[in-house]
């Protein structure tokens, strides 16, 4: 493991001694420096401090774990790997995303999972534990998005405006979503026993990585949000 | 070359802001230094701060910044401001010779009081009259421009990346119990200095991170009311329309953030109030072309305060943390810990959703 010393390096000096180093790597006093581990593959690497934005973007089979919060657009892009926050993130988490996983522990802000998508074997998943901001899956094509709502205490756990422009994927909300506006293109409806055993697996993976209990969390009732058809937005704008 | 004024300029950046809630003062090192973990926001065409509370010496008198081009200019513009003022003290702001900034114009500050006969014979209260006098200056003065204009605060700005900015005015030697901070990304410049932000009027100061695409409608409504537009940088327009809604409308500050980031239709009917909705209803109609649209986020200082807003749509970054008596505000988290490595929770306002900080009540500014 090379440990490396962020303090007072700008991004590319950064990046440049991560690429630099073999194997896994340790960043500490990281404070702001943008697109570390962009595009990398095989090795870990662990961060104290807040990485800048871009954080993993084009992330090719890497596993960043941050110790703290991280800014705007985490895994920007990201094809394959896992980035591991055990803090918050900013806006715009996993955006375009299409492969990979992305796990917040707290919560996340606005733009989460928008444009995500899959094709055949790639289906991305992010799960975060917290809330959200508004237009949580704008757009989302693909791809599996769990927000499990922890210390809302009542208040609703997303924003305004989900999954807008929804057209392939799925999304999980913990909680009945009364309380949540959804557009007309879209089917919520409440989980049923396979949806349940499917989440099964990410919400264990999440627990095991932050500690929270699997029974717990999957004891509340969720919602389950698909589009309603393979082309909802047919003739919307022109015939397609 | 066009100046800036006739040419457009749309903008990125990075802004940051803090304030003491116990009036303790900061200097202008802190703010400085908040900066350069953004330093990839700015393009190096722009810097800026302001500082509150930075000369109570003369806290009962306006603080003019102005810019000139030459000294011809300064002459004229001094013959212009006796007929209107008590001038109580003029000097040069200090700055420091460094390698980042060059191209200084010649920079002033003047500490004024507005003649009692000239404000009897306009029939003017004090602060309107130095608000036409700084627009009076700024589109019609050659070579002069008014950057800062406020009791107790200033601002300080030029092109160059906003580290240097700080440095070349040397503001580790004034002490604030607030300042903002912002590093500019025009993507294309002329390069001028009455460019950068803040944008100030009277004791009123704006930074912006963002592009609002109604600049021509809010500016054409607002120019109804005697400002004048002469940059033509949106954030210019952001800074009037605050000064309209607050001292000659006399909106509250929330009140004013839900005319520029009103909530969509959908969202006032979805409030659960009815005196929100009818307050809500009643300020996108009546204000309906204050309504700012595209991307922003800005922080708005004033005596005593500062706000932070987010368009509706939260189109730019902008996150909130507090230590003590102290409330850090910026584009980034990294900026925040670099003033304050131990700051608790950070938080992420909703778009449009105020974040309004004050000294408390009996601190003497």
């Amino acid at each position: 493991m090379t440990v490396l010393d962020a303090n007072g390096l700008d991004f590319r000096t950064l990046g440049e001694r991560v690429r630099a180093a073999e194997g896994d790597v340790e960043i500490d006093n990281c404070c702001g420096q943008r697109f570390i581990g962009a595009g990398m593959s095989a090795r870990n690497i662990r961060i104290d401090g807040i990485p800048g934005n871009a954080l993993g973007a084009y992330l090719d089979g890497a596993e960043i774990t941050v110790h703290g919060n991280a800014q705007d657009a985490v895994g920007d892009t990201m094809n394959d790997g896992r980035i591991v926050i055990h803090g918050s993130v900013g806006d715009a988490v996993g955006y375009a995303m299409r492969g990979g996983s992305i796990f917040v522990r707290g919560n996340a802000g606005y733009r989460a999972g928008i444009h995500m998508k899959e094709y055949k074997n790639k289906v991305p998943l992010m799960v975060i534990g917290g809330c959200t901001g508004s237009f949580l899956g704008e757009y989302q094509a693909g791809g599996v998005i769990v927000v499990l709502g922890l210390g809302a205490n009542g208040r609703r756990i997303v924003g305004n405006f989900s999954c807008t422009g929804m057209h392939g994927g799925k999304l999980f909300l913990r909680g009945d979503g009364h309380d949540v506006l959804f557009p007309a293109q879209v089917t919520a409806r409440p989980a049923e026993k396979a949806d349940m055993e499917e989440l099964r697996k990410y919400v264990a993976e999440y627990c095991a990585l932050f500690g929270a209990d699997v029974g717990e969390i999957l004891a509340s009732p969720f919602t389950v949000v698909t589009p309603d058809s393979k082309n909802p937005y047919k003739r919307m704008y022109v015939s397609n | 070359m066009k100046l800036e004024g006739e040419v457009r300029i749309p903008s990125g950046c990075a802004i940051a802001a803090v304030i003491s809630r116990e009036g303790k003062k900061m200097t202008g090192e802190l703010i400085t230094n908040a900066m350069k973990p953004m330093h990839d926001r700015s393009n190096g065409l722009g810097g800026g701060f302001a500082g509150y509370g930075i000369y109570p010496e003369y806290r009962e008198l306006y603080a003019l910044h102005i810019f000139f081009d030459d000294r011809t200019a300064r002459e004229n513009c001094e013959r212009f401001l006796e007929k209107r003022f008590e001038i109580v003290q003029s000097e040069i702001i200090p700055t420091r010779k460094i390698p980042a900034i060059t191209d200084e114009p010649i920079i002033w500050r003047y500490f004024v009081a507005p003649l009692k006969s000239v404000l009897a014979s306009l029939q003017l209260d004090e602060k309107a009259f130095v608000a036409e006098t700084v627009m009076k200056i700024n589109s019609e003065a050659e070579g002069a421009y008014v950057f800062s204009s406020g009791k107790n605060m200033g601002a300080f700005k030029a092109v160059g990346f906003p580290e240097d900015v700080g440095e070349f005015y040397k503001l580790e030697e004034y002490e604030g119990y607030s300042w903002t901070g912002h590093g500019r990304y025009p993507t294309n410049t002329p390069g001028w200095w009455g460019g950068a932000h803040p944008f100030t009027l009277l004791d009123y100061s704006i930074i912006h991170n963002g592009e609002i695409s109604s600049y021509d409608a809010n500016r054409r409504y607002i120019e109804m009311f005697g400002y004048k537009c002469t940059l033509q940088t949106d954030t210019e327009v952001m800074t009037y329309i605050m000064d309209y809604l607050l001292r000659v409308q006399g909106l509250t500050l929330e009140e004013a953030s839900a005319v520029i980031a009103a909530p969509f239709w959908s969202t006032i009917a979805n409030k659960p109030s009815e005196e929100d909705r009818r307050l809500n209803t009643y300020l996108r109609t009546v204000y309906s072309s204050l309504l700012v649209t595209g991307p922003f986020s800005i922080v708005f200082g004033f005596t005593g305060g500062l706000m932070a807003l987010n368009d509706r749509l939260k189109l730019r970054s902008m996150v909130v943390g507090e230590k003590d008596d102290k409330v850090f505000i910026a584009s980034e988290e990294a900026a925040i810990r670099t003033m304050e490595p131990d700051v608790g929770e950070i938080r992420a306002p909703f778009g449009g959703e105020p974040v309004i900080v004050r000294v408390k009540e009996g601190v003497e500014l």
